[in-house]
């Protein structure tokens, strides 16, 4: 198994709180990751500084091998890392189109493509189709302000895809969304990985998250506490102290399906 | 994209419209001869292709310029001064240097807007006001400028009668150029991604979209127009001063223009100067009193921060379509001439008090 994304010593502190504090991570490419810890464990800051939201003084990332720390955050989409945001992020006053079409131009010379018309008639084709994909197609006119909050998880999972991103970051897809939504969004993301690209997914649920992940790291105090597949993971005391508490004993683990064997990168507590 | 099939008849109407009304505004200065009237067709011309070059960054972007003044006062000093150091005679020859005057305005805008779109929200308007002022005292105390004894310009000779005719159909040239460029914007790649930056410019960056290059792109194309249209004023007036060349008064103008008519239409900052540039005008020549223009500004300013928080165009238009909605049943269309696109969190008041964009 190849490692598309793997983090190194990153730290990062806001004033006297180390909300990473020599992270390590490493990501095998084509699995379906996650990345659970408490609140203020650094999963979000983590999420930041990978996607250039945050500068970072310490450690290092890399992309298939490629140094990408400190990047900015249109750099680092075009290089294929899409990421979705906890507290959704869509542009309100523009169309579900408009929106699609926001994340479509990527590619190319910006200059060159500037001041031609918005939305090819290939690119309106995509947009639709991925917003058939995620089952609001018939709101693509409707102004996104208008739309139901696990319309905008939906929305805004569908526009990160406009642009292939071969990694995406999932900030608490299932939060917030109601039961039914959750299986349908773990079924796209299934469906996403069989193509061949690669999750990191942070989130509460840990159904969601065990059902769904070959591989899961948790997090604690800025740091990688334990990763490895989500029984391991599951059954590890550490863990439990930690963070997961009662949770776990009654839950069914569904087991990863899907295509590739479970990754098994393990980045050990550093 | 947001049309509905019933709008396809509207379309026409509105293309219709559109020639009907530049048929109105290429007869005017035939029909109404006298220069009083035509002098005032001038002014409000200029300030109608200021406010929609405004309105391209600042109505599209949600940053709030009120530094293009500078632009105004750079467009005119560089067409009084290259008329002057070149002992040009006057003439229609001298229109010319309106194009020249426009880039001039943009060559000032890069490094402008390199500093000041380094900031946002209010740190931004602030930073817009400094700059502007630093062009001012620069035109008040360089030899170039002549300070504050101003500069004359060369006027034509031609008939007092017909006089004001050229600057109108320059002024009206520049019009219909900075609504085009409104208009083309709007539509394109660069114009969908200066709305995202309006909306939530990190989340736009993280799709990919450089908001660094699409604002600067914005902020000194709309500088052309206003260039263009300080150059033609200072043309018109035969003089101009430091404080009328870059006043802070030609940015409250123009601001309220936009809100007045409705910020980020394209129909808005048209209508908001065609209907205030023109009622100053009428009241200075009216009353001989200057400054009573800045008391009715004021009271409007307030009337429409609190009656018309979205400016006329998006009020009104709404308004017809939702009756007419009510009686065909069928769903409001929406309309990117006459709409900001969806329901506008940036009203005056949250520009003003800071909460938006």
């Amino acid at each position: 198994m190849t490692v598309i994304l793997e983090a190194r010593g990153v730290s990062k502190r806001f004033g006297g709180i180390h909300a990473l504090d020599g992270c390590d991570i490493e990501v095998a490419q084509g699995t379906i990751s996650g990345l659970i810890g408490p609140n203020g464990s650094g999963k979000t800051t983590l999420f930041n500084v990978i996607t250039g939201y945050e500068r970072v003084r310490e450690g290092e990332i890399r992309l298939d091998g490629r140094a990408i720390t400190n990047m900015t955050p249109e750099a680092v989409f075009r290089l294929g890392i899409g990421r979705t945001f906890q507290l959704t992020r869509v542009f309100g006053r523009l169309s579900v189109m408009d929106n699609m079409l926001v994340a479509s131009q990527h590619d190319a010379s910006w200059a060159r493509r500037a001041f031609r018309k918005a939305g090819s008639h290939g690119e309106r084709a995509k947009a639709l189709e991925l917003l058939e994909f995620v089952d609001i197609a018939r709101l693509a006119n409707e102004p996104a302000a208008t739309l139901s909050y696990g319309q905008r998880k939906l929305l805004e999972f569908a526009y990160v895809l406009m642009a292939d991103p071969e990694f995406l970051l999932l900030d608490e897809p299932a939060g917030g969304i109601n039961p039914s939504l959750i299986n349908t969004l773990a079924e796209r993301i299934r469906a996403l990985n069989k193509e061949g690209r690669t999750f990191l997914v942070v989130e509460h649920n840990m159904e969601f998250v065990m059902g769904l992940c070959h591989n899961v790291t948790v997090m604690h105090h800025g740091r990688t506490l334990v990763s490895g597949d989500p029984e391991t993971v599951r059954r590890d005391p550490r863990v439990l102290d930690a963070y997961l508490g009662g949770v776990g004993e009654d839950e069914e683990a569904d087991g990863a399906d899907g295509a590739g064997a479970p990754g098994a990168p393990v980045s050990d507590e550093s | 994209m947001r049309r509905v099939p019933s709008v396809v008849g509207g379309r026409n109407l509105k293309a219709g419209g559109l020639a009907a009304a530049m048929a109105v505004l290429i007869v005017f200065p035939l029909v109404f001869t006298n220069p009083t009237v035509t002098s005032i067709a001038v002014f409000t011309l200029l300030f109608m292709a200021s406010a929609t070059a405004w309105n391209v960054f600042s109505g599209y972007t949600g940053y709030v310029s009120l530094g293009h003044a500078t632009f105004f006062g750079t467009g005119a000093y560089l067409f009084a001064i290259v008329a002057m150091r070149f002992n040009l005679s006057a003439g229609s020859s001298l229109f010319a240097l309106v194009p020249v005057a426009g880039v001039a305005a943009m060559v000032v805008a890069v490094p402008f807007g390199l500093v000041a779109l380094r900031t946002r929200r209010h740190t931004f308007v602030v930073i817009t006001i400094a700059v502007f002022f630093i062009f001012q005292m620069l035109a008040f105390n360089l030899g170039i400028t002549q300070g504050s004894s101003g500069i004359q310009v060369p006027t034509p000779n031609w008939s007092p009668w017909t006089f004001n005719n050229p600057f109108y159909y320059v002024s009206l040239g520049i019009v219909v150029f900075a609504t085009a460029v409104s208009y083309f914007l709007r539509r394109s790649v660069l114009g969908l991604q200066l709305l995202a930056i309006r909306e939530d410019e990190d989340r736009a960056r993280g799709l990919g979209v450089p908001a660094g290059k699409a604002k600067l792109t914005a902020f000194v194309l709309s500088a052309l127009p206003v260039g263009m249209a300080g150059a033609v004023y200072a043309y018109f007036l035969g003089q101009i001063f430091p404080q009328f060349a870059f006043s802070p008064l030609f940015d409250l103008s123009v601001v309220l223009m936009a809100l007045f008519g409705g910020i980020g239409t394209i129909a808005g900052p048209l209508l908001g100067a065609l209907l205030l540039e023109s009622l100053q005008q009428y009241f200075t020549f009216q009353f001989s009193n200057g400054d009573l223009y800045l008391v009715i500004y004021g009271g409007l300013f307030l009337a429409v921060l609190l009656l018309l928080p979205r400016g006329v165009i998006p009020t009104v238009t709404d308004y017809l379509s939702r009756r007419r909605a009510r009686r065909s049943s069928a769903p409001a269309a929406r309309d990117s001439l006459t709409q900001p696109i969806g329901e506008p969190r940036t009203s005056p008041i949250a520009i003003v008090t800071g909460k938006a964009p």
